[in-house]
């Protein structure tokens, strides 16, 4: 059982950063869950903890240890692979022994280890098949049960549901959470899907360009994004952007686009003043619009043109033309618009973010 | 519907009229049959004809200019008491498994070594190809002006380190002869062993190595338990391929030594063109020839189920 601790990790190749002074740290028995789009770092700073990667500059701590110069071996780490990376030469049983082999287990022990894994994740059947007579959900499984033999201290997890079918992805997410929950151990995993960031981490941490843009348990994210990536990249469908000119009203600040025009409640009119007169980027989440009914504030309202209506079954997505921009709105199923219908919809007024246009950062 | 017809229509209308060669190639028999005949031509005439022909010759008494008669085994029973056939069969398997041998471990290496990323990469590779590349008769005269006891190159930079104070005859000895175009063999191999060894290489994933460095396996132990294991099918079809032509190789030997001094760099190859051709003893030299088959067809089947097994395992 052990923390992992990156101070100011840096990757360079040749010249360009792939991970930029990133800090962070993993509490013991946490699963932590780096999460970003293609080229964001988060493999890299996961190679690096591994070993696979060589650290251009700070440190890697496992415990209280700088594993900076340890090989893979040397780190008590257990990690697995987007493509499963079985020895495909070697039986399910002996795949999931050969760490236990390497560091010379005795035999009798091994085998109670590879049994009590192989119970654990439902594949002590195919003990005795190779890899390639497996499918891949098994594969998978069998990935993870060389993992867990090890006893490691730390699991890496590198895109390891990203080959499965969305069904069986959504099973392995509620098995790989409850795996942790009865392992306890710290567990670090990398993923671009943020479902699997949101559903599995105990805290996620958002990375993009190499560097980390914001670190937190997922509904802390989800609810307060610390700039407009985060917002954008938490949340299917994503949330709804658009570009508002802040003002002086009567009754205090006003957000102004040419769709709509709304009163800024008074909690954000503080942090807001600085921006009068200067245009901002508004932030709404699809479930955070209403269809109106006669008796809401028309301060808090927008008038938009049915563009799309999709069907979810547990809810109905609208894309609305608003002013010349496209917002996505989640209704309830029972909701019967067609395209072309003008509807009025009503916002959260505490369901609302603000980002500087410049820094992106939320205001 | 309407439209359905329409396309339907006009795809018939642009039928193209089909002439009756074109009809019959439509047949997939015929087409086969068609693809197929050049290659059944060329394999004919150049292996079969001549094959067919080697046999009849081993079983006859045809000299340069006597057209001869069928004399059933005699040639071959000859052979049993012949001494330096005997002498070419000891050095063609000491030649084929000695030099195999060392192709294998140094295309290997050379392949370990290619496979990691380097400055001049794609140069390198291409560079190691040469030996292969020129042809053998060539680079076998520069070797043998290397092996020359006068000029070698060779005797003059041992002999400028000092590890040497007389000449070394490098083709004129006779245990050093053989040792001698086994070493001209193996340069010119080791290409080959190389390059397919490094095809085979890249197509282990390289995950899998880093996936065994976690699991704690040290570089040999990786080596030895996963690429190893992954590299042999196409490590036995490339053996396959160079112990043939090992076996039954003659360049090399013609030029360097003619097959001497006293036959100790006799081959099959060799002793077969030197009786055959040399002599125009022709049956007794397609005799000898045809000596190599049974060896060389137990040597294919046996690695042809070995590689069978590996690849179904």
């Amino acid at each position: 059982m052990a923390r992992v601790l990156l101070r100011n990790l840096n990757r360079m190749y040749d010249e360009v950063p792939a991970v930029k002074d990133v800090n962070l740290e993993i509490r013991d028995k946490e699963f932590v869950v780096l999460v970003g789009p293609s080229g964001c770092g988060k493999t890299t700073t996961l190679r690096m903890v591994a070993g696979l990667e060589s650290i251009t500059s700070g440190e890697v701590l496992i415990g209280d240890t700088v594993v900076n110069d340890l090989p893979p071996m040397d780190r008590d780490i257990a990690m697995v692979f987007q493509n499963y990376a079985l020895y495909p030469h070697m039986s399910v049983y002996d795949n999931m022994a050969f760490g236990l082999k390497m560091r010379g287990v005795d035999r009798a022990e091994i085998g109670k280890r590879v049994q009590e894994a192989a119970d654990i994740l439902g594949i002590g059947e195919y003990l005795k098949r190779k890899p390639r007579q497996l499918s891949g959900g098994q594969r998978q499984r069998v990935a993870l049960g060389r993992a867990i033999v090890r006893h490691p201290q730390v699991f890496l997890f590198d895109e390891p549901l990203s080959n499965l079918d969305a069904k069986l992805r959504v099973q392995m997410r509620v098995e790989l959470k409850k795996l942790h929950s009865r392992l306890n151990t710290t567990a670090v995993y990398v993923t671009h899907d943020q479902v699997e960031a949101m559903t599995l981490g105990d805290r996620v941490v958002v990375m993009r360009g190499g560097e980390v843009q914001q670190v937190g348990e997922p509904l802390e994210l989800y609810n307060a994004p610390a700039n407009r990536f985060v917002a954008g990249f938490l949340g299917s469908p994503a949330m709804n952007f658009a570009a508002v000119r802040v003002s002086n009203g009567a009754s205090g600040l006003r957000a102004d686009s040419p769709g709509f025009s709304i009163d800024v409640p008074s909690e954000i009119d503080p942090r807001l003043r600085p921006y009068a007169g200067r245009e901002v980027t508004m932030g709404i989440r699809p479930e955070d619009l209403h269809i109106a009914n006669g008796g809401d504030p028309p301060g808090l309202c927008l008038d938009g043109i049915v563009e799309v209506v999709e069907r979810l079954g547990a809810e109905i997505l609208l894309d609305l033309q608003v002013g010349g921009q496209t917002m996505v709105v989640s209704v309830e199923p029972t909701v019967r618009a067609q395209r072309g219908d003008k509807l009025r919809f009503v916002l959260r007024p505490n369901r609302l973010h603000f980002f500087d246009p410049a820094s992106e950062a939320a205001i | 519907m309407a439209i359905s017809e329409a396309v339907n229509q006009r795809a018939f209308a642009r039928a193209p009229r089909r002439g009756a060669a074109t009809l019959l190639l439509e047949d997939e028999r015929w087409l086969a049959a068609a693809l197929l005949l050049p290659t059944v031509i060329l394999l004919g005439l150049f292996i079969a004809y001549p094959f067919v022909e080697g046999v009849l010759l081993s079983v006859s008494n045809a000299r340069v200019g006597i057209p001869g008669h069928f004399v059933g085994l005699a040639n071959f029973t000859a052979l049993l008491s012949d001494s330096i056939f005997r002498v070419a069969v000891w050095n063609t398997f000491v030649y084929t498994a000695v030099a195999t041998v060392l192709k294998l471990a140094l295309g290997l290496w050379l392949a370990l070594l290619l496979n990691r990323h380097f400055r001049g990469k794609a140069f390198t590779r291409a560079f190691i190809l040469l030996p292969f590349i020129i042809p053998t008769v060539l680079s076998t005269f520069a070797w043998k002006w290397m092996f020359d006891p006068t000029f070698s190159v060779i005797n003059w930079t041992l002999f400028q380190f000092g590890l040497i104070h007389g000449r070394i005859n490098w083709l004129g000895n006779p245990d050093l002869a053989l040792i001698s175009v086994i070493i001209v063999n193996v340069w010119r191999g080791v290409p080959f062993f190389a390059i397919s060894l490094l095809a085979g290489l890249q197509t282990i994933n390289p995950e899998l190595q880093e996936a065994a460095a976690i699991d704690g396996a040290k570089p040999w132990q990786r080596f030895w338990h996963v690429t190893w294991p992954l590299l042999l099918p196409v490590t036995m079809v490339v053996m396959l391929f160079s112990i043939i032509q090992t076996f039954a190789d003659f360049q090399l030997v013609y030029v360097l030594t003619g097959g001497g001094p006293a036959n100790a760099t006799q081959l099959f190859a060799t002793y077969a063109y030197q009786v055959g051709v040399g002599t125009g003893l022709l049956s007794e030299g397609a005799a000898i020839s045809l000596a190599m088959f049974p060896f060389l067809l137990i040597i294919v089947v046996v690695q042809l189920l070995y590689i069978r097994r590996v690849e179904v395992h």
